[in-house]
């Protein structure tokens, strides 16, 4: 089941082999080891997939992964496989960065836009081989990416269902993968890319991650999904493994100052109101846009935008007190509205009160004071306050682990 | 900046390419056009099809011709002249019984008096709502969206012009503009014939039949040049030969035979051509009357664009469904019930309107039609010297042939060919023994003689989606495209095809504005 085109092909896609339409959404391959371990049965969606939002208890999922380590369904992520001649200048027009810098065997962070230079989303480049490359994503873009083949010589395939994967991350999850076998795991440097043998077949593993934490992502063919996720917990039983949901990685993406499409900025392709989006400015990624490249989608728009100034700053916020900003509007000292919050937890390593806004320029430089207000409840009972909060530059939690190579052994 | 950047490169010397040239040249440009063919003119030449036997290849009436083009460039003391003008159109009649339209005056045929009447209203009103094209035709379109105060006053003359046609005729206006032709002609005339024939202003050219929507629309952009039909002297190829020698008065340099291969670009900017032989023609500026997918797919290379733009390029509407026949023939044709007075009319194979759309109704599936609808001129009626003494060359536009025939142009040719002839001969008993020659024209051929993708004479639909800031698409509907230093001249631009020379001149227009701003000036 792949979408393979070659410019002018006709592109289809082979959704016989997978009776989704039966149960309206797939369940991931590794569904059979996830099922028993949802003791609260909470399934979110990721796109066309199930997605635990929790399995026992968040916290404690959380807890697992910044003191053990965690595994993550990454499944759903849309991936695609763009190779052939033209991949990298294939690429290098899709995104707003360099990407001949992402050497063989290494990933890069990248954004994407529309010609009006607005995010279409944000997502991480595989350099896999000669003219080999992965784009994963959060989102589905096999539109968009089809549309950019219009004069390229590349073949872009749809890989999202071919290939399983799972995010083990925690400062344990390199000896984990240690026990499990791997040899030289510990060699690894961030962002790395590499290949072991596992039980017939291939794995790949990545030292990548949404956590903020020393972790990987592991990728393999959905037929040993199932083996991989038993060799895991095998070998990860002393290392305090545990099966993660979304709503511990949301506490974690934040506090590692991870921005998510649909919470920091909506896909330009499923924007309908004028100013809705966000350019790569307003998201602070300006440092992934490269106007070196003569040429990128939304590089003369941006290239406008760099010299006119642009709307919003994406800041950091440590906020008193130790109620979670939820949805938030943020004030001056002198009650002017000046944006919202977009992503706010009690961040427990932190033991701060944190968020992440959405500020009208040319409010956010680092230091300054504004006001959140927050609205909680007891029993029912709503109360508000004005906090104080102070917009910083260093990411709420950053622990050396993450980058130590080869990594400390826990 | 080197001197280069000065330079004005033109990819292609068709009509378009040469008013360009010369405007630009006029106001002291430093301008080369380059045409692959080796001559100038593209689709509007005059060339020799058969031994002694010459004929206006692509256009073979002159009537949409931009007067201001006419006048400023000074075509009639550079060589334009004609050998008939204010031509009358008769319609054939399978019975001989051939109706004759000129203006609003309709004899023959078995026309009633309503007819005749509303003939007169519906030239009035057609003339009038063509005269609104015809004011927005000499323009820029606007941008919409920005606040740039050309732009806002260009949509309220627009607005403006519309509104002056009074209530009444601006009601009427806005009611028709967008619908078809078919309901149109029902809703004024009787004669089938009188339907049919005026049918044809609404779907020559295009991929519409009557009773498609746009075909009104179709009809005033072809009424729009606001004059009759004309034959040059010497065919089509005058035009362009007048234009060729205005642009060359001015100092256009103007190179044939030279096919540029690609558009080249350094950093964000072009930079000039290459040619087919390697040849690098540097340029500052460079604007190609080719058509918008040949320009900046074909030369320039999606990779070169943002890929929203590339796939609205890419969506273009442009294949052709249009075929062109040139007949030598040892003697003057013989139309049943044909006067010699009425032989040299532009003649219209359209008996009536269902008969139009029948013959369309084929070419949404892929096929010819078997009975095709023919606009038909005998061009060496009024001018003797387009073939040997006592011959006749004919010449005809034929629809509907589609682009993408099913069975292929190169299977299915010689029985097109074979059945339009068989078409020409229920009318003209006896002019298959006349035929020394033949040449049918598939919009394949049309794409590959011309340079057209595609094969649409146009270089892309006429419809209002393709119209105005939407020709051909929007960021380059104002013939500056997001590349920086390459403009669009070509008929693929606001305002459309025929032999207008507007498109080239408010590319001129764009061109010299542009030196102004930021854009030209790195």
């Amino acid at each position: 089941m792949s979408v393979v085109s070659n410019n002018d092909k006709v592109q289809a896609i082979d959704y016989s082999t997978k009776e989704h339409y039966l149960t309206k959404v797939f369940q991931s391959p590794f569904y059979s080891r996830q099922e028993p371990l949802n003791h609260l049965k909470e399934w979110g969606r990721w796109a066309d997939y199930l997605s635990p939002r929790a399995y026992t208890c968040s916290a404690m999922e959380y807890f697992a992964c910044r003191n053990a380590c965690t595994v993550f369904d990454l499944t759903p992520m849309s991936k695609y496989r763009i190779s052939g001649k033209d991949a990298l200048p294939y690429l290098n027009r899709l995104v707003t960065r360099e990407v001949s810098k992402i050497k063989p065997a290494r990933v890069g962070y990248c954004i994407w836009c529309t010609d009006e230079g607005q995010a279409i989303d944000d997502g991480t480049i595989f350099h896999l081989g000669e003219d080999d490359y992965r784009l994963c994503s959060q989102e589905r873009h096999l539109d968009w990416l089809l549309t950019n083949t219009i004069g390229f010589d590349v073949q872009m395939t749809d890989e999202t269902h071919e290939v399983a994967a799972l995010a083990l991350q925690g400062p344990t999850s390199c000896a984990t993968l240690r026990k499990m076998g791997l040899e030289e795991i510990d060699s690894m440097k961030m962002f790395d890319i590499r290949d072991f043998p596992f039980e017939g077949t291939q794995l790949t593993i990545s030292r990548t991650g949404f956590t903020g934490d020393l972790g990987y992502e592991l990728w393999i063919d959905p037929g040993h999904a199932e083996v991989l996720w038993d060799r895991l917990f095998e070998a990860g039983h002393l290392h305090g493994i545990q099966a993660m949901g979304d709503e511990a990685l949301q506490m974690l993406r934040i506090e590692a100052g991870f921005i998510q499409c649909r919470h920091e900025f909506m896909p330009a392709h499923a924007t309908v109101r004028s100013g809705h989006t966000r350019s790569p400015f307003e998201l602070g990624l300006g440092w992934l846009v490269d106007f070196n490249k003569p040429n990128f989608n939304g590089r003369k728009a941006l290239l406008a935008q760099k010299k006119s100034g642009h709307r919003y700053n994406l800041v950091k916020l440590d906020i008193d007190g130790n109620k979670p900003a939820h949805d938030s509007y943020v004030f001056t000292r002198n009650k002017k509205q000046i944006g919202t919050v977009t992503s706010a937890i009690w961040s427990p390593s932190a033991k701060a009160s944190i968020a992440l806004a959405t500020l009208e320029t040319p409010h956010g430089e680092p230091g300054e004071e504004v006001l959140v207000e927050i609205y909680y409840q007891k029993e029912l009972k709503w109360s508000r306050v004005m906090a104080t909060a102070r917009v910083v530059s260093e990411v709420f939690y950053d622990p050396p682990r993450k980058r130590l190579t080869p990594p400390a052994d826990f | 900046m080197t001197d280069n950047n000065n330079h004005i490169v033109i990819i292609g010397g068709g009509h378009n390419g040469l008013v360009c040239a010369a405007y630009l040249a006029r106001a002291g440009k430093k301008v080369t056009v380059l045409e692959a063919a080796e001559q100038v003119g593209g689709a509007a030449i005059t060339r020799e099809f058969a031994p002694g036997f010459n004929v206006s290849a692509g256009a073979h009436l002159l009537y949409m011709l931009d007067k201001n083009v006419r006048k400023e460039l000074s075509l009639d003391s550079a060589g334009l002249s004609f050998s008939q003008q204010n031509m009358r159109t008769t319609a054939l009649a399978e019975d001989g019984n051939h109706l004759q339209v000129s203006g609003d005056t309709l004899q023959g045929g078995t026309i009633s008096d309503k007819d005749r009447q509303a003939m007169k209203e519906y030239r009035r009103f057609m003339n009038r709502f063509a005269g609104v094209i015809n004011r927005l035709s000499n323009r820029i379109p606007p941008r919409l969206g920005t606040r740039d105060r050309g732009d806002w006053i260009s949509l309220a003359k627009t607005a403006l012009n519309i509104r002056l046609l009074g209530k009444s005729d601006m009601r009427e206006f806005l009611r028709i503009a967008g619908i078809n032709i078919y309901d149109v002609l029902q809703e004024n005339f009787e004669n089938p014939l009188l339907k049919g024939a005026l049918s044809l202003d609404g779907v020559l050219g295009t991929n519409l039949g009557p009773r498609s929507n746009n075909s009104v629309f179709c009809a005033l952009h072809r009424l729009s040049g606001l004059q009759g039909m004309a034959m040059p002297k010497g065919g089509m190829g005058t035009v362009s030969t007048a234009l060729a020698n205005a642009a060359a008065k001015h100092g256009a340099l103007i190179r044939t035979s030279t096919v540029v291969s690609r558009i080249l670009m350094e950093g964000d900017r072009v930079s000039g051509v290459e040619l087919s032989d390697g040849e690098k023609v540097d340029a500052g500026t460079v604007i190609s009357s080719a058509d918008p997918k040949t320009t900046f797919l074909g030369l320039l290379g999606a990779r070169n664009l943002e890929a929203g733009f590339a796939q609205r390029v890419q969506n273009i509407r442009m294949r052709g469904n249009t075929a062109k026949l040139h007949l030598a023939l040892n003697g003057a044709p013989n139309f049943k019930g044909l006067n010699q007075n009425q032989l040299g009319d532009r003649l219209l194979i359209a008996p009536d309107i269902d008969y139009v759309e029948r013959a369309f109704n084929y070419s949404k599936y892929g096929e010819y039609s078997t009975k095709p609808v023919a606009e038909i001129t005998i061009p060496s009626l009024h001018d003797p010297s387009l073939a040997p003494p006592g011959k006749h060359v004919l010449s005809a536009v034929v629809q509907y042939a589609p682009y993408q025939l099913k069975t292929g142009w190169s299977e299915s040719k010689a029985a097109y060919t074979g059945q339009v002839i068989d078409l020409l001969a229920h009318y003209a008993p006896g002019i298959k023994d006349q035929v020394i020659h033949k040449e049918l024209l598939t919009p394949v051929d049309i794409e590959s003689e011309f340079r057209i993708n595609g094969g649409h004479w146009h270089h892309g639909e006429l419809a209002m989606d393709q119209f105005l800031m939407l020709r051909p698409v929007p960021h380059s509907a104002q013939y500056a495209s997001p590349v920086n230093g390459l403009f669009l001249c070509g008929a693929g631009s606001h305002p459309g095809g025929g032999v207008m020379g507007s498109a080239g001149r408010n590319a001129a227009n764009a061109v010299l504005g542009a030196r102004n701003n930021e854009d030209l000036q790195s």
